[in-house]
């Protein structure tokens, strides 16, 4: 237990990054999940395969591997990014399509209707898909989106793995440099997670309960 | 919704448009795909000396054409997927079982089994891993078929007990009406019917449990990646490296993509039960 208060500046550090981590990819995996997401739906048909095959390859793909691409190949191609924004890039990158995923089956949720209605009234497709369509499907999948941000969280350790001196990265240096105290220095780490995870669950349980649409 | 509610069928002057916006994206695309191999293939300097680009033949030689080489990689997969096999078997099992103590009728097996529950799906898979290799001692394999087994079991756990949740409420009083226990009930009745509409969502997390094998590498077993980036790279050396990637990649993507198209088949199948099933998966 000790081991775990003297060197609770150190989990804090790693907890920082765990959360910048979790916020820089998750707003950047938000934007490009929703690009995708309306490529998917669009009427250009390159555009659809695009989108199809971006989604089928990064989500087939294990994380380690995205790592690696990010870490390895990248500078090959001339990129001199320190690691933290090799992982920032790779988690987006893996998160992107299940975020695109969840707005899609959202979007194929709302009703027919809503969008004959809005096609009937002579909206068009942009308009369509941005004031009727999607503000709906928004609300609907907020609950999966949530899930998708905390298996990021939980993604964030394998960026520990690739030298981000994160939540998981601190509490792996700490266990090896402190043999005789690894449970206690484990589960510290575990529920730092926890208070992510955790809230955000609750979160999505709510926000499920209230945005349920009544049709 | 089918896509096609969301416009118009496009007449002759949007067809000419959306042609021309498809020809202007494959360009783009293919532009910049073009400039990665490019730059790839490209001669660089390194120390000094001019090495040859990544799709240079010398690059590739040593390792394809050494059966050694595909050994090492086929003992790699091999290692993947029995890692895979055995952690999904065991999540099967331990799926079954969070679902049955969940729903238990007396709290005190309950409440437990939920906190257990939440605290085993919240914490990230690598963490356990860890745990269980450096507490409990087991050894890399054991200590990423425990986990994975352990984590998607947990998950597997929570889509049964959803499966059972959307039965239709007669469907056990039935069973209890004829005299069947609650357990029998629950194994002979709702436990089938449950595990054969949540089928897909189980196939697809099933998928993951693979893909996330992958987190061996980090705590030291020798599954595909491990073998490729690690062991191989330091035996043939860096310059390699590339190559290592491409074809751990090249086999990654066709077993992941031949499961990904199983799960499909089986979603489609029962079609109209559960949509999307990929979705659902937890990461």
């Amino acid at each position: 237990m000790n081991v775990v208060i003297d060197n609770l500046p150190l989990y804090l550090e790693g907890f920082g990054q765990t959360l910048s981590l979790l916020v820089i990819a998750g707003l950047a995996a938000l934007v490009v999940g929703t690009i995708v997401a309306v490529m998917r739906v669009s009427p250009v048909p390159a555009l659809t395969g695009f989108a199809a095959v971006y989604t089928e390859v990064l989500r087939n793909t294990p994380l380690t591997l995205v790592l690696f691409f990010c870490a390895i190949i990248l500078p090959y191609l001339g990129s001199e990014l320190p690691y933290f924004w090799c992982a920032i890039i790779a988690l987006t990158a893996y998160t992107s399509p299940f975020v695109a995923e969840a707005l899609r089956s959202g979007i194929n949720g709302v009703p027919v209707g809503q969008a004959e209605a809005a096609r009937s009234l002579g909206l068009g497709f942009g308009q369509t898909v941005s004031i009727v369509v999607f503000p709906q499907a928004f609300r609907m999948v907020i609950p999966p989106l949530i899930n998708v941000l905390i298996a990021l969280t939980k993604n964030t350790s394998v960026a520990g793995a690739f030298f981000v001196a994160e939540l998981f990265g601190v509490g792996r240096t700490l266990a090896n440099a402190n043999g005789n105290a690894v449970v206690p220095v484990l589960l510290a780490v575990a529920t730092f997670y926890l208070l992510i995870t955790i809230p955000l669950g609750i979160l999505a349980g709510r926000l499920e309960k209230k945005f349920v649409v009544q049709r | 919704m089918s896509a096609s509610v969301l416009f118009d069928a496009p007449g002759p002057r949007a067809r000419r448009r959306s042609r021309i916006a498809s020809v202007v994206v494959i360009v783009v695309v293919l532009a910049g795909l073009g400039w990665v191999v490019f730059t790839l293939a490209q001669p660089r300097e390194s120390g000094g000396i001019t090495v040859p680009g990544y799709f240079d033949w010398s690059r590739w030689e040593k390792p394809v054409t050494d059966p050694e080489f595909w050994g090492a990689v086929g003992r790699g997969l091999l290692n993947t997927l029995q890692a895979a096999a055995i952690a999904a078997v065991m999540a099967l099992i331990v799926g079954v079982l969070f679902a049955l103590l969940r729903t238990s009728p007396r709290a005190a097996v309950r409440v437990p089994v939920t906190i257990v529950l939440e605290f085993v799906r919240g914490m990230p898979v690598l963490l356990m891993m860890l745990f269980i290799l450096l507490v409990a001692s087991t050894g890399a394999f054991w200590a990423v078929v425990l986990a994975l087994g352990l984590y998607n079991g947990a998950i597997i756990g929570e889509a049964l007990r959803a499966g059972i949740a959307s039965l239709p409420r007669g469907q056990r009083e039935a069973g209890l009406s004829l005299g069947l226990t609650r357990l029998q009930t629950k194994m002979r009745i709702e436990f089938p019917q449950a595990f054969r509409q949540m089928l897909p969502i189980i196939v697809a997390q099933l998928v993951v449990l693979l893909k996330d094998t992958s987190l061996g590498f980090i705590v030291g077993y020798n599954e595909l990646i491990r073998t490729t980036m690690n062991n191989l790279s330091s035996f043939y050396g860096n310059r390699y490296l590339f190559t290592l990637f491409f074809i751990t990649l090249a086999i990654y993507l066709t077993v992941n993509l031949t499961l990904s198209w199983v799960a499909r088949r089986l979603a489609r199948r029962r079609s109209g039960v559960v949509q999307n099933p990929e979705n659902d998966a937890v990461e």
